[in-house]
């Protein structure tokens, strides 16, 4: 009872320059956040170096809730790698292994075919109406490595806001009434 | 400066780093592990060769796999996932690389092993050129981390080749 007197108190004892300072230096933390997110995207070559492993379809090597590092380079695509692809008109990515590749002689272009270790059958049925293959502008990343369970903070947040509202209300109170 | 909050804080700063300090050290000692896999595949029997009904060429065949992939197995190994994959060149294409069958190895007991199976999923052609076609049979090993960087590689065994004409 008496952490949330102080609270109050010192909330009333704000004087504008200090609060303009705080504000200021949360605004350098968010920026310099940022700053190294898009550094990481430059590093890695792909829009979204970390992913959130979202189902159960690769089993048991990656669960629900880990991590995974994604790397995009110039190399051909092959089987056996696991990679990143976003359908057209789907916003999800999915984490498969390819399993079939058919590269074009002439063009380079590929035709790949993707499944989840953990599924019975390819993904044809995830692809678009009439869709047979997956090419490279569909994949955004190759999975280099992977961390468990870290993932599990951000499934919460986007499942139930309100941890993530909290949350954010939270720090936000301890960023204004902290003394320094 | 000793209040609860900046307390939490600290402790929640240093455990993370030092977590993930740990799991890095992890992934490293990956590096120093010795690994000499080996495998050899035959090809039992070409069960059934023919021409769908939209001009694409399919085969069915039946394979002898033996391997040994224990030396792959470290103790921040979760599971290695195996899989065979036939590669050839056709007119059109430059490479064709099509799974024929896989499997996920959860521990170094099971990593050993001499199996005759079909070919899991269908083999099935971009066109009508696997006639007579050569190709490489390649064994394909996914090292699957407890933490950190993953690992793969494959044992190219060339030399096999399908029958002229369709069964």
């Amino acid at each position: 009872m008496g952490w949330i007197g102080e609270t109050v108190d010192s909330i009333k004892s704000i004087k504008i320059r200090q609060l303009l300072t705080q504000a200021v230096t949360l605004g350098m933390i968010v920026t310099s956040a940022l700053i190294i997110w898009k550094a990481m995207m430059c590093v890695t070559g792909t829009e979204s170096p970390v992913v959130v492993v979202l189902s159960g379809s690769m089993e048991p090597a990656f669960q629900r809730g880990d991590i995974l590092f994604l790397r995009m380079t110039k190399d051909p695509i092959r089987t056996g790698e696991i990679v990143v692809f976003k359908i057209d008109g789907r916003d999800i990515p999915i984490v498969h292994r390819v399993i079939e590749v058919h590269e074009r002689k002439t063009t380079g272009k590929v035709d790949v075919l993707t499944k989840g270790d953990n599924n019975d059958v390819d993904d044809i049925g995830l692809y678009a109406d009439g869709q047979m293959w997956l090419h490279r502008h569909h994949i955004m990343g190759r999975a280099v490595g992977f961390l468990p369970y870290v993932g599990w903070v951000t499934i919460i947040m986007t499942e139930k806001p309100i941890i993530k509202y909290l949350l954010i209300g939270a720090m936000g109170l301890l960023v204004i009434t902290s003394k320094d | 400066m000793h209040s609860f909050g900046y307390r939490a804080n600290a402790l929640l700063t240093f455990s993370v780093t030092a977590l993930a300090f740990i799991c890095a050290i992890a992934s490293f000692s990956d590096k120093f592990s010795n690994q000499n896999p080996s495998a050899e595949i035959q090809i039992l029997n070409i069960n059934r060769f023919k021409k769908q009904s939209y001009g694409n060429d399919e085969v069915s065949l039946t394979l002898d796999i033996s391997a040994d992939l224990q030396s792959l197995f470290t103790w921040n190994t979760k599971q290695v996932f195996a899989f065979v994959a036939a590669e050839y060149e056709t007119p059109k294409n430059s490479l064709n690389q099509v799974s024929l069958w896989d499997v996920i190895i959860p521990d170094k007991e099971h990593a050993k092993f001499r199996i005759q199976t079909s070919n899991k999923y269908r083999f099935i052609d971009q066109g009508h050129n696997l006639r007579g076609k050569e190709f490489n049979l390649t064994l394909h090993w996914h090292v699957m981390p407890k933490t950190g960087k993953m690992l793969a590689d494959k044992i190219i065994m060339p030399g096999y080749s399908l029958p002229d004409a369709y069964k």
